[in-house]
C-alpha cells in the first residue's frame, strides 16, 4: 500500500464505523483536520479514546459519531465545559454517550502498556478514588514481591491511532517535537495509525535522541498545513488560545454549534 | 502603606509563599499555577515548577491557559512524554509538593472534580450515587488523583463558600485523608497528604490526630464568623490563630503584571 496519501483516502481506508480510535496530542498536536475529516465521512457508533477530549472529541461528538468516550479530563481547559459532550451525557443529544473515566496516570500507563503488548498497566494510583467504585475496569493487583496492592487498568489498543506532527522526509520517517504527550505511544499501540504532518523535508535532522517514528509503523500519512489549528504545532504556528475561549459560545446551545458544523467543516471541504 | 488589594490577590498572594525556593513542585493549571510562577517571580527564583504535559523546570513568562501550552515547553529545561512524567517523575518520588486547585473540598482534604450530586440523598459513602445522579458534571480527575498520593506533600488553593468547602465531597476524586479522615493511616507508600489550603479568607491545616482541617490564619480584616458562614462544616479555629501577613507592594505589583501580560496574550488571535 501507498504510505503517502490524502487525508479523506487516509480516514476512508483507516477508520470504520464502531472502530475504537485514538485522536491523541496532549494539547500539542490535536489532530483537528482529521477530526473534521471523520465528520465529513459521517462515521459512526466510534469509541474515543483521548486523555483530555478537548474541543476535537466536542465536535465528534455534537456531530454524532460517537457512542462511548474513554477519557481522563474533560473540560475546555483554563475556559469550562464541554457543552457538546455533556448534552450528549446529560441528554442524549445528538445521541447517547457511554463514558469510561480514568485519572491521567491510568491512561498514560495504559497507553504504554498497550505500545508494550501487555494486556494490562500496573501503577500506584487511585489510592481511596470514588473513580474505582464507578468504573468496573479499574482494579487493584497485590504485588507477588511485596505485598503491596497496586492499580491496574486494560491496555489501550485502538484500532486506529491518529496524531499530527511536525514533518516527514521522503521515505515517510515522521518527526515529532515539543509537548510529547504519548504521540509515540498510541502509534505503536494502534492496529492501524495515521499521521498528519505539516511538510513533508528531504531531511529531518533530527538529533540521536529526538522522537521519530520509523516509516513502517505508519500506515498512512497525509500532509495537511495547519492540521492541529486551534491546538498548536510547536515551531509552526502557537496554540490559538482565543479560539478556545471563542468555542464556549459556539458550542454552549445546538444551534450556533450545527451552524458551525455546517460552515467550517461540511462546507470547509478537506 | 501596604495598597489596596482584592481576596483573590490575598489569596494568590499567601499561596505562592508557600512554596519554598528548594522544592520540586507539581502545578494544577488556574489557581496554583499564577501563585506558582508569581512564587518564581518573587521570593522563590529556583523552585523548579513541573507541569502534567512534561516540562520539568519551567520559566514561563505569561500564565499558560491549558496545561500544554507551548510557552511551557520552550522555556523548559526539558520536556518528556506524558507516561514518562507520571511514571519516572511523580510516581519515582522526584516531586515535593503537589499544587492542587478544586471546585470541591471537604474537611478532611478530599477533594472533588468529577460530580456535584443533584441533592445529598444523591451521595453517598462510595461516590456511585453521586456519580449516577448529577447536578453538575466537573472535568474530572486529570493528574490529580495521582498528585496527591504520590507528591510528599499537597497544598490545595481554592475560593471560600458553602459550595467549595463542604462537610463531605459528593465524589471522592482525589484522596485527602478519606472519609473518616484516616485514609493514608499505614500506607507508607504515600506521600503526607494536605498539608495546607489556602483560600482568599483564611488558611486552613489538618489537625493532628483527627486531620481535621481548621484555622491557623485569618487574612488581614476577615473576621471568624466570615469564614464560619462560608463553610459546611462546623469549622474550628486554632488555639493560637493568626492574621496572615498582609501582601507587599511588590507582590502585588508582579502579580498585576502577570496577569496583565497574560491577559494580552490570550486574547491575541493567531493567524494562519
Amino acid at each position: 500500500m501507498t504510505l503517502f496519501t490524502t487525508l479523506s483516502k487516509a480516514i476512508e481506508d483507516g477508520v470504520k464505523d464502531g472502530d475504537t480510535v485514538a485522536l491523541e496530542g496532549f494539547t500539542h498536536l490535536i489532530p483537528f483536520a482529521a477530526g473534521h475529516e471523520i465528520i465529513r465521512q459521517g462515521r459512526r457508533n466510534l469509541t474515543l479514546v483521548r486523555m483530555t477530549p478537548d474541543l476535537i472529541y466536542d465536535q465528534l461528538v455534537g456531530a454524532g459519531c460517537v457512542s462511548k468516550l474513554v477519557f481522563s479530563w474533560g473540560g475546555n481547559p483554563g475556559v469550562g465545559s464541554l457543552h457538546r459532550v455533556r448534552d450528549a451525557i446529560e441528554h442524549g443529544y445528538p445521541a447517547p454517550l457511554e463514558i469510561e473515566e480514568h485519572s491521567h496516570a491510568a491512561m498514560a500507563n495504559a497507553y504504554e502498556a498497550g505500545a508494550s503488548g501487555l494486556p494490562m498497566a500496573v501503577f500506584r494510583g487511585y489510592v481511596g478514588s470514588d473513580l474505582q467504585h464507578v468504573n468496573p475496569n479499574i482494579k487493584t493487583v497485590t504485588c507477588p514481591f511485596t505485598g503491596e496492592a497496586l492499580a491496574a487498568v486494560p491496555s489501550i489498543k485502538p484500532d486506529v491511532g491518529i496524531v499530527h506532527a511536525q514533518k516527514a522526509d521522503r521515505a515517510g520517517n515522521v518527526l515529532i517535537e515539543g509537548i510529547l504527550g504519548v504521540q509515540k505511544e498510541v502509534v505503536l499501540s494502534s492496529r492501524y495509525s495515521i499521521v498528519t504532518v505539516e511538510e513533508i523535508v528531504d531531511d529531518l535532522e533530527a538529533g540521536p535522541n529526538s522522537c521519530v517514528l520509523p516509516a513502517w509503523t505508519i500506515n498512512a500519512i497525509a500532509t495537511v498545513p495547519f492540521g492541529a489549528k486551534p491546538s498548536y504545532t510547536h515551531g509552526y504556528y502557537p496554540r490559538d488560545n482565543s479560539y478556545y475561549k471563542k468555542w464556549d459560545s459556539i458550542s454552549r446551545e445546538r444551534e450556533p454549534f450545527l451552524k458551525w458544523l455546517d460552515e467550517e467543516v461540511f462546507q470547509a471541504g478537506e | 502603606m501596604t495598597e489596596q488589594y482584592t481576596s483573590d490577590e490575598m489569596m494568590t498572594i499567601t499561596a505562592a509563599r508557600a512554596l519554598n525556593n528548594n522544592s520540586t513542585c507539581f502545578v494544577g493549571i488556574g489557581l496554583p499555577s499564577a501563585a506558582a510562577n508569581l512564587a518564581r517571580l518573587t521570593h522563590a527564583p529556583d523552585i523548579t515548577l513541573i507541569y502534567e504535559s512534561g516540562t520539568i523546570e519551567t520559566k514561563p513568562q505569561v500564565l499558560p491557559l491549558s496545561i500544554g501550552d507551548g510557552e511551557l515547553c520552550e522555556s523548559a529545561l526539558t520536556t518528556v512524554s506524558v507516561p514518562e512524567m507520571f511514571r519516572y517523575w511523580l510516581q519515582g518520588g522526584h516531586i515535593d509538593v503537589g499544587f492542587l486547585g478544586t471546585a470541591q473540598v471537604d474537611r478532611y482534604g478530599n477533594i472533588n472534580t468529577t460530580v456535584i450530586a443533584a441533592s445529598h440523598k444523591d451521595s453517598g459513602p462510595d461516590g456511585a450515587h453521586s456519580y449516577a445522579n448529577p447536578k453538575v458534571r466537573l472535568p474530572g480527575g486529570g493528574g490529580a488523583p495521582e498528585i496527591s498520593t504520590n507528591a510528599k506533600e499537597v497544598i490545595i488553593t481554592v475560593r471560600h463558600s458553602k459550595r467549595t468547602f463542604v462537610k463531605d465531597v459528593d465524589f471522592i476524586t482525589t484522596l485527602g485523608f478519606g472519609r473518616d479522615g484516616q485514609g493514608r493511616k499505614g500506607k507508607s507508600t504515600l506521600g503526607k497528604g494536605p498539608t495546607l489550603v489556602i483560600s482568599d479568607l483564611c488558611i486552613l491545616k489538618p489537625e493532628d490526630e483527627t486531620n481535621e482541617l481548621i484555622v491557623v490564619s485569618l487574612h488581614p480584616g476577615v473576621t471568624k464568623q466570615q469564614v464560619i458562614d462560608a463553610t459546611g462544616w462546623d469549622i474550628r479555629f486554632a488555639d493560637t490563630l493568626q492574621t496572615t501577613d498582609e501582601p507587599t507592594s511588590s507582590e502585588i505589583e508582579v502579580l498585576r503584571e502577570l496577569k496583565r501580560v497574560t491577559e494580552a496574550a490570550h486574547s491575541q488571535t493567531e493567524t494562519a
